[in-house]
């Protein structure tokens, strides 16, 4: 642990905490369009070609708006709710691997912040606390509204996690370890999980939409009965993190389902380039931002096509199909790993 | 007692609702999902239906009865006459004018010996109709394809000579609204105000 390394890996943090932001900020303006490109329109297009500065004129209008905070609120939670929805959606990030490494100088520099040995462990860990800046936020704004969707999340999340981590278990199982830097390199070139785990995508992308709080999935914020759900109280910047957060999961899931089941930085034929290994990383890590941004762009094309769930629906899909269809994956994995150990 | 008529499906797109119990491709929902996914994505790469207003505006038709003119005749005098038949054709009654007697030095400036010293149309009121324009035996008024433009105040809404009438260096081209029965009139030569 020399003074170099702790260095470099605080750029690194530093690097991928901005690049989060950054991508989080532009989420809102893709989001904006990619709605207006589905309704055959054209979006915001006004503040700088194809808009490029619309993010940064929603930014400063959520700074100068008005804090408000209700009378009866508590205080002290009222402002750790978004605080702390903003980094627990930011810590997912830790674990995730950008890029394969560079070596330089003969010493080797890992493009992952901190190589986990329970990598998926600790993203489970974070996505069981994600549900607390919410209801936290929730509970403190003293809002009846605000109260019904934080408990409609709490419930939402804690249902599809389990489904969820199901799904993962199946990819565990396969690869044998809990670290995302190994099941990543196992996925090298074109074999990438979901030619062996497709039913666990499919649970774990439907729970991925559940767990961010994204439609058809977003009862929690669902405008026609709860106003604005556990953000009704909420303004200003207060508002902007819960908001931002919102893109930063989305983020952070697409990246996470690049990770676990399309080969994260790994694409086909990188053997036969012949590169360097410098060369492969940065392609690498160029290849993977490619698959995260087509999920990101999955997700809001998601959002524009399928109607919302009703709460009921919601909890019937989740309890009695995701959940029962993640088991019998994880049967059908087990029952295959165990052949062809035999064979 | 009525009695209940089939009146049918006037669209022909409607479809009676059933509560047939779902096969299984639509249990799973995944087919409709897919198959929305493709609506979807096919209306992402549609021409889109935006237009950028103030630098692109739709074309309006050549008869829009839009802001109201008051036109010049062809040596730059007034036509109006402050006859009152556009204020009283109005069913809105929004014009509102004051006649006055022509000096002998105002000879180039109306045409005829009473002119409208003020002229008044509130455009809140008008609901364009342009019953005024077939009202005028002069062809003074006209309503022109012009938006009339949003305002902060409602005083600032009742458009005086000021903004009705033409200037003299630049005319509005009316000649698409002149219908053959206006342009008869015009030629009449029983009419005085062809002489």
């Amino acid at each position: 642990m020399d003074g170099n390394y702790i260095l470099y890996k605080f750029i690194l943090a530093s690097v991928i905490l901005l690049i989060s932001l950054l991508v989080a900020m532009y989420s809102t303006l893709l989001e904006r369009k990619v709605a207006a490109f589905f309704q055959d329109r054209l979006g915001p297009n006004r503040a700088g070609i194809f808009g490029v500065f619309q993010p940064l004129a929603d930014g400063l209008k959520l700074f100068f708006k008005e804090e408000f905070m209700p009378g009866d609120a508590d205080k002290f939670l009222y402002i750790l709710g978004p605080s702390l929805t903003m980094m627990i959606a930011l810590l997912t990030s830790a674990v995730i691997p950008w890029g394969d490494s560079f070596v330089i100088n003969g010493s080797l520099y890992s493009l992952q912040v901190a190589d986990v040995n329970v990598g998926v462990l600790y993203v489970f860990a974070i996505l069981s606390i994600g549900v607390y800046g919410i209801m936290i936020g929730g509970w403190a704004s003293n809002n009846k509204y605000a109260l019904i969707g934080a408990v409609r999340a709490a419930s939402q999340m804690i249902s599809y996690e389990l489904a969820m981590s199901m799904a993962i278990i199946a990819i565990v199982m396969m690869s044998g370890t809990l670290s995302l830097k190994d099941i990543v390199e196992q996925q090298h070139g074109m074999n990438w999980n979901i030619w062996y785990q497709p039913l666990g995508f499919l649970i774990f992308i439907v729970c991925a939409f559940a767990e961010c709080n994204r439609s058809p999935f977003d009862l929690p914020e669902c405008e026609t009965e709860l106003i604005g759900g556990y953000h009704t109280e909420y303004s200003s910047m207060k508002l902007g993190f819960y908001l931002f957060a919102e893109y930063i999961n989305m983020f952070i899931s697409s990246a996470m389902i690049a990770t676990l089941f399309f080969g994260g930085y790994n694409f086909p034929f990188m053997d036969s380039l012949h590169l360097s290994h410098n060369a492969l990383t940065i392609i690498g890590s160029i290849v993977l931002f490619v698959k995260i941004l087509f999920f990101v762009f999955f997700f809001m094309w998601v959002r524009w096509t399928l109607p919302r769930f009703r709460y009921d629906q919601l909890m019937r899909l989740g309890w009695k199909t995701l959940l029962p269809l993640a088991i019998v994956n994880i049967l059908i994995t087990g029952f295959v790993i165990m052949i062809k150990h035999h064979l | 007692m009525t009695e209940k008529t089939d009146t049918g499906s006037l669209s022909g797109r409607s479809k009676v609702v059933s509560n047939k119990k779902m096969t299984f491709a639509e249990r799973i929902y995944l087919p409709a999902i897919f198959k929305g996914f493709g609506i979807t994505i096919s209306h992402f790469f549609t021409k889109k239906a935006t237009l950028q207003y103030p630098e692109a505006t739709k074309s309006r038709s050549e008869i829009y009865r839009g802001m109201h003119v008051l036109k010049r005749d062809d040596q730059g005098r007034e036509r109006c006459t402050a006859c009152g038949l556009c204020a009283l054709s109005c069913p809105a009654e929004a014009i509102t004018m004051i006649a006055a007697e022509r000096k002998e030095e105002e000879l180039n400036l109306y045409r005829e010996e009473k002119y409208a010293s003020v002229y008044e149309i509130n455009m809140l009121r008008c609901i364009f109709c342009g019953l005024c324009e077939e009202a005028c035996p002069k062809e003074a008024i006209f309503l022109t394809d012009r938006i009339v433009p949003s305002d902060l105040h409602r005083s600032d809404f009742i458009y005086g000579k000021n903004v009705l009438v033409e200037p003299v260096d630049s005319r509005i081209d009316i000649s698409h609204r002149q219908t053959p029965a206006v342009l008869a009139f015009k030629k009449d030569p029983t009419q005085t105000h062809n002489s």
